[in-house]
């Protein structure tokens, strides 16, 4: 078993209720990299990265993080077992909370996650907010916020659902920047976008997710030969 | 009337209140983190009192081996046995119920206070046993300049105080209650992040029973012990808890001492309305503020 797979998932099902939403999914996520779900909306991309955290009605087929098997672990050991960051796509900032609290609430996973004072040096616009309610924010500000609130546990694969939904230009600028920094600073991160030309210059491959399945992989190299492909897959 | 009487008489109301301020607290957490309106918070209480009542006055008459347990550690012990109580109902029971409607744990938790009052009604005597472990050093009255009131009562008002602030301290300024908060407000998000949810309900219910018990020593002296002693007052409690808002901590604090401390003073100015004065607030305060006084509209 080669030790940089970070996540591998095989024949992924995964219901709600009584509706079968992924049909299979299989993908492999090795350690460094930055890929993409991509897919029309209800093709079953937040389904897939809810389904790693167990936050599906049932869930079958195989799902290994670093090598471990947790199809059938509770929720809550699966962020320690695989070092899980999760930026839910609604962002998940917990109202109830000031922004220091969202911040300390995700509990650590291993060492060597960032200080709190690395974290306001990456999004200074939070430390002024600090002592803020969690709804007080901005969109933009939430969304800061869920993500420094996962860069703090030691996690280091970081499953980031939609966050550039509904924000303005100039913040995606900076959600840009943030991502490439993370990067570098080796964290591997798994994209759900909508937005191809924030996620394309970011990933080193994409995952096109039709109907609950995986139907195209792309690496970033071959992005522009298969352009049309890709078109057709995402159009409405 | 002069003002002694009334502070004599607010004291008395502050007495009364501190009690329905630890169990509508209980109430409220317990409501707030679990959606469950726990009807057997009554029992819970009543419980208390006699798991002080038998470790002092009877359990040397059953087993004769001259067992006996006193105030003190009666006040350590209850809580823990009806605590431990509240985790075993939650984990073998309540914990089934909570995709269904509020009613079904309503339900559960009304068939348990029947069963326990059943129980208790069936050994012990229904209009009440005085418990008679008051500790010596609290006993006698203290000079407070405009009365003279009793050493115990004055103790269980400053006791019941301190509890409910610091459990309000407890869960609005620790890490651990912005953990229980975050719960109670994305429960699914907050197991993700790798925190144990389910287990942080059942602690929060075995605390919230543990309170209730710990009511029930503290109201042991004062009260005389019986089956129906948590029935009687569980009706004013919910009150309470409606008028400070469904699930807000310091709503519930703040309204069980305030409707304390209106009830004793509606005992001097018109005795007959002393027992009905709070539901006459509960319904005002659902005409006009409909989610409480401390509550947020949803």
């Amino acid at each position: 078993m080669p030790t940089d797979e970070l996540l591998r998932i095989e024949n992924l099902h995964a219901w709600y209720g009584e509706s079968h939403i992924l049909h299979g999914i299989d993908l492999t996520v090795h350690k460094g990299e930055v890929i993409t779900l991509l897919g029309r909306n209800g093709s079953g991309r937040t389904t897939t990265l809810k389904a790693i955290l167990g936050l599906v009605g049932r869930r079958t087929g195989s799902i290994r993080l670093s090598g471990t098997e947790v199809i059938d672990m509770p929720t809550h050991r699966i962020a320690h077992v695989g070092r899980l960051g999760y930026c839910p796509e609604e962002r998940g900032i917990f109202a109830s909370l000031n922004v220091d609290e969202n911040l300390e609430l995700p509990p650590t996973l291993a060492e060597g996650g960032m200080s709190i004072d690395d974290i306001y040096t990456m999004f200074p616009n939070l430390k002024e907010r600090r002592s803020s309610q969690g709804s007080k924010l901005s969109g933009g500000e939430q969304q800061m916020l869920a993500i420094a609130r996962i860069l703090r546990t030691g996690a280091t694969l970081l499953l980031l659902d939609e966050i550039t939904e509904g924000l303005a230009p100039v913040i995606l600028k900076t959600l840009s920047t943030v991502i490439r920094d993370l990067r570098e600073q080796g964290f591997t991160i798994v994209l759900v976008e909508q937005n191809f030309h924030f996620a394309a210059p970011l990933a080193d491959r994409h995952y096109v997710i039709e109907h609950g399945r995986v139907v195209e992989q792309i690496d970033a190299a071959e992005l522009e030969e298969k352009q049309e492909q890709l078109n057709r897959h995402l159009s409405v | 009337m002069s003002i002694q009487v009334i502070l004599a008489q607010a004291l008395l109301g502050l007495n009364a209140g501190v009690f329905y301020a630890m169990l509508s607290l209980g109430l409220a957490v317990i409501f707030g983190l679990l959606n469950i309106i726990n009807f057997a918070h009554g029992a819970m209480y009543m419980l208390g009192a006699f798991i002080a009542l038998v470790g002092y006055s009877y359990l040397d008459q059953w087993f004769g081996i001259g067992l006996e347990v006193g105030f003190w550690p009666s006040l350590i012990l209850a809580p823990l046995v009806v605590g431990g109580l509240g985790i075993l109902i939650e984990r073998t029971m309540l914990k089934r119920l909570y995709k269904l409607d509020h009613i079904y744990g309503l339900l559960l938790t009304f068939g348990i206070t029947l069963i326990l009052q059943g129980l208790f009604s069936n050994y012990f005597n229904v209009s009440g046993t005085p418990y008679p472990g008051q500790p010596d050093a609290l006993s006698g009255v203290v000079n407070l300049g405009f009365m003279y009131f009793p050493t115990y009562r004055l103790f269980a008002i400053v006791f019941s105080l301190v509890v409910c602030f610091t459990t309000w301290y407890f869960i609005e300024h620790t890490k651990l209650g912005s953990r229980l908060r975050a719960g109670v407000e994305n429960p699914q998000l907050t197991q993700a992040f790798g925190l144990n949810v389910p287990l942080m309900i059942t602690l929060t219910f075995g605390f919230g029973c543990g309170l209730a018990g710990l009511a029930g020593v503290l109201a042991a002296p004062i009260y005389s012990v019986s089956p129906l002693m948590g029935a009687d007052l569980i009706i004013v409690v919910f009150a309470v808890v409606v008028i400070g808002g469904m699930g807000s901590i310091m709503g519930a604090i703040l309204s069980g001492l305030a409707l304390g401390l209106v009830e004793g003073l509606t005992k001097v100015i018109y005795p007959p309305a002393a027992s009905t004065v709070i539901f006459f607030l509960m319904v005002l305060v659902l005409l006009f503020r409909p989610a409480g006084l401390f509550g947020k509209e949803k």
